[in-house]
């Protein structure tokens, strides 16, 4: 079988879209990850593995744990979905802009 | 004017908003009264949804259950696990379902898994999950209507079953938006405004979040600390330390509680209502905010209100209350059998204190935080007319959304999908309204006759949601491998391990006597108490469903498209 020209810009532009597609899973799954850790840390880890050691922190009139886990983890939360929707529309722009 | 007539008429009024939005906004398509015609703001879905996931117990129980059951610090698996969720949701289940584009959860179950039994499993999932949440909201809305209203718990219940049915049939999840949103609007007013007096009172702060980490009113020591100080002064806990059981179990608490809001189907279908992905993620936010306004003050509540009852307890002397000095919301919520004291010693005082031998505060029901908050703070008759009509609008909000649930699981996943395929379109939105209406008649049945179950039903369906549909859907989002074998088996094994343990403990269908195990900490599974079971369901299922995975035939070319399809950078076109 001979390869015209035109088949093999497109089995490159097929590996280089494959490339694009791959590098774009890796790049949501670091952020996820990331998110995740995040995640976990402020509620499980602050508020409950550590809160002793971060109760003996005080913020205004609140244990540092006791805040954690009533308070801080709340907000924390909101803020990584927000970034993570900011992140996610950022990473597939830049997806669409590299197909073009 | 009479408080009765008051709440009459501020009920009345938003009850008036509620049929006012049902009438402009009826469904006119499936898609309609599925998803809103998926043409929902990401913020107005997100106000919605906040009302849809916040219950009568988020609204009425919570705060009494951090500060009294929970003694204050135990507590926060519920703040932590109720909104941490959103965190999983948002990231890994609701734009991947969104994306999908179809109306229901088993829907998604159903073809990923190529199989109707998978489809089937998971419907029951759902319906047992729905179900037993519904009833809590039912006997809410009965519970609500004979406090403060007088009618009886049944006349109550009739009528909150009436405005239910009304927008619900008509509207489907178009008219459930909107009066979600309107009944978001209700119920933080009646809970943020008591705080915010409560606050002030306290501390001086308006804003409950600071005032809970401020100092009292004309002293220099912190609010938490005196709450510290006096609780342990009379034999309780220290409030802002103590664990509930032990550091084990509050992990898998939290845990369960955290999966399973990301599995429960109420939840995830709202943001099937919105136009794209990106819609569904920046929404579940908004949808965060919006609960967080009530969750962050929860806790203000829960210890502003349990000081005040403490130093209520307290004689101008130091001594006891002296029991004719009660003050008059004491004797209102006797009436209502919340609230009980017996003069145990017959020195005319009314001792409070964690030793049930001496203590004469004989009952202190977690719910009556938040309803006897506005006289314990001494407000104006308007504000508590305004805490019943918030009560009702978080009963209702979230039984409407549970009655969708279960109605469009049996008329789209059962009718149309599985038994009977040729439905026409017309045909299906009629069944899915006559199933609306079945469902809505059923919910008000089992609140009228709770079966026995009902009172441990809210943490019931956190842990079959957690056991059950959560690993099924985030194996059929991330995990190409898994079979239908391995999803069907997986969930039944995890439904059947929480159910199990729960019964073993608690009774089956929680009828006393039948539970062989005993309810108590030393039999209990490393200490983890059976409300907290659903992640260890949940690992089950996770494990089963690999193991069946890697000895049955793998999944076909399609599910590979399909979920190729699902992770696909940008919207769907």
């Amino acid at each position: 079988m001979r390869l015209e020209k035109g088949d093999i810009q497109r089995m490159a532009e097929f590996d280089n879209k494959n490339a694009r597609r791959a590098q774009f899973s890796a790049q949501v799954r670091g952020l996820m990850l990331k998110l995740l850790v995040i995640w976990f840390v402020v509620s499980f880890g602050f508020g409950i593995l550590m809160v002793e050691p971060l109760n003996e922190i005080r913020l205004g009139g609140y244990k540092l744990g006791f805040w954690f886990a009533q308070q801080g983890s709340i907000f924390v939360f909101i803020a990584l979905i927000f970034y993570f929707a900011a992140a996610m529309s950022r990473l597939e722009r830049e997806y669409k802009e590299g197909s073009k | 004017m009479s408080l009765t007539l008051l709440t009459y008429l501020v009920v009345g009024f938003t009850f008036a908003v509620y049929v006012g939005i049902a009438v402009a906004t009826r469904a006119s398509s499936t898609k309609d009264f599925y998803v809103a015609d998926g043409g929902v703001h990401p913020v107005a879905n997100g106000m919605a949804t906040a009302a849809d996931w916040m219950s009568a117990a988020s609204f009425i129980s919570m705060a009494g259950l951090i500060a009294l059951s929970y003694n204050g610090y135990g507590g926060s698996v519920f703040l932590m696990g109720w909104t941490g969720g959103y965190v999983l949701l948002a990231l890994l289940i609701a734009p991947y379902l969104r994306k999908y584009g179809k109306y229901t959860v088993p829907d998604f179950i159903g073809e990923r898994y190529y199989s109707d039994t998978a489809r089937v499993v998971a419907v029951i999932c759902l319906i047992l999950c729905s179900v037993t949440y519904v009833i809590g909201q039912m006997k809410g809305v009965g519970v609500a209507f004979s406090r403060f209203l007088e009618t009886d718990y049944e006349t109550g219940l009739g009528i909150g079953m009436l405005i239910v049915f009304f927008y619900a049939v008509l509207g489907g999840m178009k008219g459930i938006t909107y009066t979600q949103i309107a009944q978001y609007v209700v119920l933080i007013t009646a809970y943020t405004i008591p705080a915010i007096f409560i606050s002030l009172q306290l501390t001086g702060n308006p804003l409950p979040q600071l005032g809970l980490g401020s100092t009292l009113s004309g002293s220099d020591m912190y609010l938490l600390d005196k709450l510290d100080l006096i609780l342990v002064d009379l034999g309780f806990q220290e409030y802002t330390t103590t664990l509930r059981g032990s550091t084990l179990n509050m992990l898998a608490f939290t845990a369960s509680l955290m999966i399973g809001t990301a599995g429960l189907p109420h939840v995830i279908i709202r943001f099937f209502t919105v136009p794209s992905v990106a819609a569904a993620r920046r929404s579940a936010g908004w949808a965060l905010v919006f609960i967080a306004i009530l969750y962050t003050t929860a806790p203000a509540i829960a210890a502003m209100a349990r000081l005040n009852i403490v130093d209520t307890m307290q004689a101008s002397d130091g001594q006891a209350l002296l029991i004719e000095e009660k003050p008059a919301w004491f004797e209102n919520w006797e009436q209502t059998g919340l609230l009980k004291v017996e003069d145990l010693n017959g020195d005319g005082r009314i001792e409070y204190t964690a030793d049930p031998q001496t203590n004469e505060l004989t009952k202190l029901d977690n719910d009556i935080l938040v309803l006897a908050n506005p006289e314990i703070a001494q407000l104006p008759n308007w504000v508590i007319a305004l805490v019943a009509a918030g009560g009702l609008a978080a009963a209702l909000s979230t039984a409407a959304g549970l009655l969708l649930a279960i109605s469009s699981a049996i008329s789209h996943d059962l009718l149309k999908s599985t038994y009977m395929p040729s439905i026409s379109e017309r045909a299906e939105l009629r069944a899915s309204r006559i199933a609306m209406a079945v469902a809505v008649l059923g919910a008000g049945y089992l609140g009228m006759n709770p079966p026995g179950f009902a009172a441990g039903t809210v943490a019931l369906a956190f842990g079959l949601a957690a056991s059950s549909l959560f690993p099924a859907l985030l194996m059929g989002i991330f995990a190409r491998g898994i079979s239908r074998e391995g999803a069907v088996t997986g969930m039944l094994a995890g439904i059947s391990v929480t159910l199990l343990y729960v019964f073993q403990h608690k009774g089956i269908m929680f009828i006393p006597g039948t539970s062989f195990l005993g309810d108590m900490p030393p039999n209990w599974f490393f200490g983890i108490e059976p409300n907290a079971f659903g992640v260890v369901g949940a690992i089950v299922n996770f494990a089963t469903a690999f193991i069946i995975s890697r000895v049955t035939s793998p999944p076909p070319r399609e599910v590979q498209e399909l979920l190729d399809f699902l992770h696909e950078p940008g919207e769907a076109q």
